[in-house]
């Protein structure tokens, strides 16, 4: 198959002069930050590093991390390395303990996340004869922006239908001969089925690919989305903090994802010492921008266990390849495309006035996750009227929607029902078979 | 004059209602009136028992969740519309209910119907002013 790139001189780039890029980059990143993120610069003072010590990629490990935790103290402008009236966009993911993370954007930030989409959509043998069907959500969630963007910079006709309403996809689709379908990987599976009930056979469907991420899925899946609607799917990663989708996409050979690491800087640690690790190893990936002006983090730790890998690959790219991520080195679950904190799910509770007694459970069902929270009745709360209770979990429910952005089924359950193993209960019950 | 209901949060599982009630049998408390209102997930099972205070301290013991309130017990006539005519009181009154139970006696012509209302004093002026007769628990406990 006739190779195409959205920018073959990085994509194809030799390793030496990767490296020397990235290292040019790095110096002028580090500087930039520890000018204007007084938050960095205390973490960097606090090891008694000054910009001077980094003299390339090779220094990067003298770095400190940002976590999470990070994001989250540093809400919302403590990470902002530009002023505001540079910034254009903001994006947003849920975090830890209830506040979400924001990201900002600078025009030539939104531009270089969209060249990564663009770079994806072409390795999944997009160009401007295409007609791509971005249903992502669209809003906040970097999915249908990202994916949008990159969308226009190949010159393939958009078709902006954010997600659900899946009678519209299809006719869409159908009438107007969607090529590629950018969506999450289980929303593909909902699509397919659907035109499979309604009679279409993959051949009667004008998709040749498609591209999905933002939530975790198997190559079983992926042959059955393939199957069901005549396509090649290919994986794409990505995270708000970094960017949002593309920060790695695949390629016609599916193993593994490209690293844009022109713009991103992948590193895998040992996530309990922090060592960095050699290639091949697991560990947890982290993630330097080395060109991003408003929201630049530097060895910002993923929780994502992965391995790199920097073998030839058979499409021509150089770009280093991360495998799909195997598991995190927390609790937090992704369901329906939405990343889950139990602790966001604790918060609820005690801001409700429950203990924070409770269990996830989360299915797949018809390839789509099922959510269901159980939650201990109190006998503060506990009441005779039948209308009260289920009352009571409709309103926690809607808490927890609020804070999630996504709907569970909550249901009070009785005291100390909820399984203990050696004393401590099991908070999350993950029943999706996916790796 | 009110009642004293016994509420317990049954688990919708198999054996849930039977080990609640062997609990209560084990200790000797005889129920006297029940009724249950159930979702998917879980029964509300309300008791009138003979010895509410036996019947908390054991329930409780075993873990169970409970709640116990006042309600209002009153006599009807055992006879088609006799029910009819005690919520009409109550309806003129203005007083809703929450909802009803009813059990016979054994020997006399009678009824008995146990209203959940929010102003137990209220439906029992009511029900009183129109001529009908409250229980207590000792009442049931007698029947």
């Amino acid at each position: 198959m006739a190779q195409n790139y959205y920018q073959k001189e990085i994509e194809t780039m030799s390793a030496e002069e990767m490296r020397k890029l990235q290292s040019e980059k790095l110096v002028k990143q580090v500087k930039h930050v520890y000018e204007n993120v007084e938050y960095y610069r205390n973490l960097m003072d606090e090891k008694g590093l000054k910009p001077e010590d980094i003299k390339g990629i090779e220094d990067l490990h003298k770095l400190p991390f940002l976590t999470k935790a990070d994001l989250r103290d540093a809400y919302p402008y403590g990470l902002l390395a530009k002023p505001l009236e540079d910034c254009v966009r903001i994006q947003s993911t849920s975090g830890t303990t209830g506040r979400r993370v924001v990201a900002f954007y600078t025009q030539k930030d939104v531009d270089l996340w969209e060249d990564c989409c663009a770079r994806a959509i072409v390795a999944a043998g997009g160009s401007n004869k295409d007609v791509c069907q971005v249903a992502y959500g669209y809003g906040l969630f970097t999915g249908g922006p990202g994916l949008n963007g990159g969308s226009h910079k190949v010159g393939c006709l958009t078709l902006p239908m954010s997600s659900g309403n899946t009678e519209r996809q299809i006719q869409f689709m159908t009438d107007l001969s969607a090529t590629i379908l950018c969506c999450t990987p289980s929303y593909a599976a909902y699509i397919g089925e659907t035109l499979k009930e309604q009679g279409y056979k993959p051949e009667d469907i004008p998709l040749k690919a498609g591209i999905f991420g933002a939530e975790p899925w198997t190559e079983e899946m992926r042959r059955g989305i393939e199957n069901t609607l005549g396509i090649k799917a290919y994986d794409i990663y990505g995270l708000t903090e970094t960017t949002g989708p593309g920060v790695a996409f695949e390629c016609s050979e599916q193993t593994g994802m490209h690293i844009n690491e022109d713009h991103f800087y992948a590193e895998i640690i040992d996530p309990d010492t922090g060592e960095v690790l050699p290639e091949g190893s697991k560990g947890e990936l982290v993630f330097t921008s080395l060109d991003k002006e408003a929201f630049p983090l530097l060895r910002y730790r993923t929780r994502d266990i992965c391995v790199l890998s920097r073998k030839k690959c058979s499409c021509g790219r150089t770009l280093v390849k991360m495998a799909k991520p195997m598991g995190r080195t927390d609790d937090m679950l992704i369901i329906r495309g939405v990343n889950v904190f139990p602790s966001q799910i604790e918060t609820v509770l005690l801001n409700e006035g429950y203990e924070p007694n409770y269990q996830i459970i989360v299915d797949r069902v018809n390839n789509n996750d099922t959510f269901e929270v159980n939650v201990e009745m109190t006998a503060e709360k506990f009441t005779d009227k039948l209308s009260d209770i289920i009352a009571m979990e409709k309103s926690l429910a809607n808490a927890m929607k609020t804070m999630l952005g996504i709907n569970p089924s909550v249901h009070l359950v009785a005291p100390k029902s909820i399984a203990r193993s050696e004393g401590k209960a099991v908070r999350v019950i993950d029943k999706r078979k996916l790796i | 004059m009110a009642i004293k209901q016994l509420t317990v949060y049954v688990q919708n599982k198999k054996g849930a209602m039977a080990s609640l009630t062997d609990v209560l049998a084990k200790n000797d408390v005889n129920i006297r009136a029940l009724s249950i209102a159930e979702t998917e997930d879980f029964g509300l099972l309300r008791i009138i028992v003979d010895n509410e205070t036996a019947a908390t301290k054991i329930l409780e013991e075993n873990s169970y969740l409970i709640k116990a309130i006042d309600v209002v017990g009153v006599k009807i006539g055992d006879k088609p519309g006799a029910l009819t005519g005690a919520l009409d009181v109550l309806d003129k009154a203005g007083i809703d209910v929450e909802y009803l139970y009813a059990f016979m006696a054994r020997t006399e012509k009678h009824a008995y119907v146990v209203l959940r209302v929010e102003d137990n004093g209220a439906a029992e002026a009511a029900l009183e002013g129109a001529g009908y007769h409250l229980i207590t628990n000792a009442d049931i406990c007698k029947l």
